[in-house]
This record gives C-alpha cells, structure tokens and sequence, in this order.
C-alpha cells in the first residue's frame, strides 16, 4: 500500500517540475512579437555584411554591432520606413562595402566588369592562337608540294613494307 | 625561350596582385563620412552628466574625436600614444566613450535597474583615465551607441579628425600608430590649421 503512494507521490512531483519546464519554455520563446516586422528585417539585413566579421551577414551575425544594427532596422521598420532608405542609412555610415551586391557606378566599374574584359582577352587570345596555328598547318601542307606520281607512291610503298618486315624480324 | 615570355608575364602580374592583397587590411573599410559633416549630437559629458557636448561647441578648432571604452584592448595599446601626443600638441581630443557598459559582455543592461548604466559606466572610465592619464578634453558617454552608429564606428578604437567647419577629414580605423600620427595626421593637421 505505502509503496503505492510513493508512486504516486512520485508521479505527481514528475508531473510537477515537467509542466514548470514548459512554462520556463514558453517564456524565452517570442523574442520579437511582430512577425512582418521581423521578416522584413531579415530580407534586408541578409542584403548587407556584418562589419565585424565580414564573412556573415547582418541577419546571421552574433557580433554585438550586428545585433545593434539589426534593432536599428527594427525601429526604421516601425518608423515606416522603406526598404531603399534603411538601404541608404546603412550605405552612408558604412559605404558600399556593407552591401553584398554593390551598386553600379564608376567606383565599381572594375568590379562588375573585370571579369568580362578578362573573358574578352582570353577568348581574343585564344582567336588569336587558333588562326596562327591555322596558318601554320596550311603552310606546312604548302611546303610538302605536289603529291606524289603513281611511281613514287609504289617506292613508298615498298620502302614502308620493307621497314615493317626488318623491324619484325628483330622482335623474333 | 621566346614562348615562355607571355605565360612569364602573365604570373609577374597575378604575384603583383597577390602582393598587393596580401598587405591591404580588409578591417579596413574606407567610410564614406570622410569629406562630409560630422553627424550631429548631444551626449551627457563624462565629468558632469548634466552638461551635454555636440560637435557644434568645437566650430572654428580642428580637432580629434577618439571613439574608446575600457573594455577595448586595442585602446589600452593605443592609450600612452594618445596620452603623449595631447602633452605637446594643441589639438583638442575628443573623447567618445563607446558603450561602456553594454559593450562589456560581463553586464547585461537589460537585467539591471533602470538609471544604474550611467553611474556605471562614469566609474569605470574615470578609474581608467585616473590609472593611465586623460588626454582628452572632455569625453562624451555614448552607452547604447547610436552616436556609434551614426559614425559608422564598427570597431573600437576609432578616430576621426575634424576641421573647422565640422567636416571629416580624415578616419583612423583601429589604434593610432606613430606611423599613422606622423605620416597623416599630423601633416593633414598643419594643413587645416591654416
């Protein structure tokens, strides 16, 4: 009977300190009550470099700037601010860097067309290469001059046979 | 040996930009405050939080606004540089002590009681200029950084030096090396003063 109880008793205790548990959860759970604000948040700061660690962005960084710069962002959403001028409050402290995709201007020309002028030089080198080597192959088959009469082709036939019967005759 | 020329070239040129990557400090972001206004505020002054400084009080003065706090390693390198240079220039230094409190993971602001951060942060930065001089003028306390932001500051120490229209001349990201205070400042100084 009493070991029963103790069961008992013990069940309840569990029951208890589980349900303590979820209330302890529930509390930490809501960080930011508006979720519109929230999503917007994170669509325009996975846009921009975390300064700190420059690897990360604003939305996935723990550096402590970034968690101040996303609060920032916040307020400006509640503010009513748009998307552009959280943009260029952010541009304007900490130039173009902060953007991954860099505006186009003539700072920037190098960057976003760097790559295409190399591709132009590759391939005009590679025409370049291929039109010489054309020409070369060309002038090589000039140089053979006027193919070979019929007696000619008989001798060369007959040189090659004869090399082919010597050099079997040395493998044995 | 002619053939070997162009692929020759070709790697003389990617090692001259390898060499030129490797010194270039990518912390080193160039801001786009240099040649504008310096952003306005009005902060509580470190010696009487009653008085508040803007960058307005310092019209017609070239001078410097040091961003540091006491949790910064870079500053304490950078501190008997400061402490020095304000013994044998004139050059007004501003201090701006950048979240002094918050930015120190030891204390969390939210758990404490409303109207504590401020003595707080006073005590600390006072002890620290007790122990190792005050170069500076007077300091500024920014504790939860929107001046901070304002600047563009991402990391600390930072210094800007202002001319006398209140124009950003010139930014110095991290501590300031002699190197830096001979070969830039001071000349960009003589320049502004003029």
């Amino acid at each position: 009977m009493t070991s029963a109880l103790r069961v008992i008793r013990l069940f309840l205790l569990m029951t208890i300190a589980l349900a303590g548990a979820c209330a302890l959860a529930k509390e930490a759970a809501p960080l930011a009550a508006d979720v519109v604000v929230e999503k917007r948040m994170v669509e325009i700061s996975e846009e921009l470099r975390c300064l700190v660690c420059q690897n990360e962005s604003l939305a996935g960084s723990h550096a402590e700037l970034a968690v101040d710069l996303r609060r920032e962002i916040r307020s400006m959403i509640k503010e009513g601010k748009s998307n552009e001028q959280i943009m260029e409050f952010m541009v304007s402290r900490y130039g173009d860097f902060v953007r991954y995709r860099p505006p186009l201007k003539t700072t920037t020309y190098l960057l976003w067309f760097g790559p295409f002028l190399l591709l132009a030089g590759a391939v005009a080198a590679l025409v370049v290469y291929l039109r010489r080597r054309g020409s070369r192959v060309a002038a090589a088959g000039e140089n053979s001059g006027t193919p070979l009469s019929a007696e000619e082709s008989l001798r060369a036939d007959a040189l090659l046979k004869q090399n082919e019967m010597n050099e079997s005759e040395n493998q044995r | 040996m002619k053939r070997f020329l162009i692929p020759m070239g070709l790697f003389v040129v990617l090692v001259g930009f390898l060499a030129v990557g490797l010194r270039l400090d990518p912390h080193e972001v160039p801001s786009p405050l240099v040649g504008k206004m310096a952003p306005g505020f009005a902060l509580p002054q470190l010696a009487s939080p009653d008085k508040k400084f803007s960058p307005g009080d310092m019209a017609g003065k070239v001078w410097m606004l040091n961003v540091w706090s006491t949790w910064c390693v870079s500053c304490r390198a950078e501190h008997p540089l400061l402490v020095s240079f304000a013994r044998q220039s004139a050059l007004p230094i501003v201090g701006l002590s950048y979240k002094e409190v918050r930015g120190d993971s030891q204390f969390d602001v939210s758990q404490m009681p409303p109207g504590e951060e401020l003595p707080l942060a006073q005590k600390r930065a006072n002890a620290w200029l007790a122990s190792r001089g005050d170069p500076y003028m007077l300091t500024a306390l920014d504790l939860d950084g929107r001046v901070g932001i304002d600047y563009g500051v991402y990391g600390v120490p930072e210094t800007y030096l202002i001319d006398k229209a209140g124009v950003i001349r010139y930014k110095q990201i991290g501590p300031i090396t002699p190197e830096a205070l001979e070969k830039k400042i001071l000349p960009l100084v003589k320049e502004l003063e003029k």
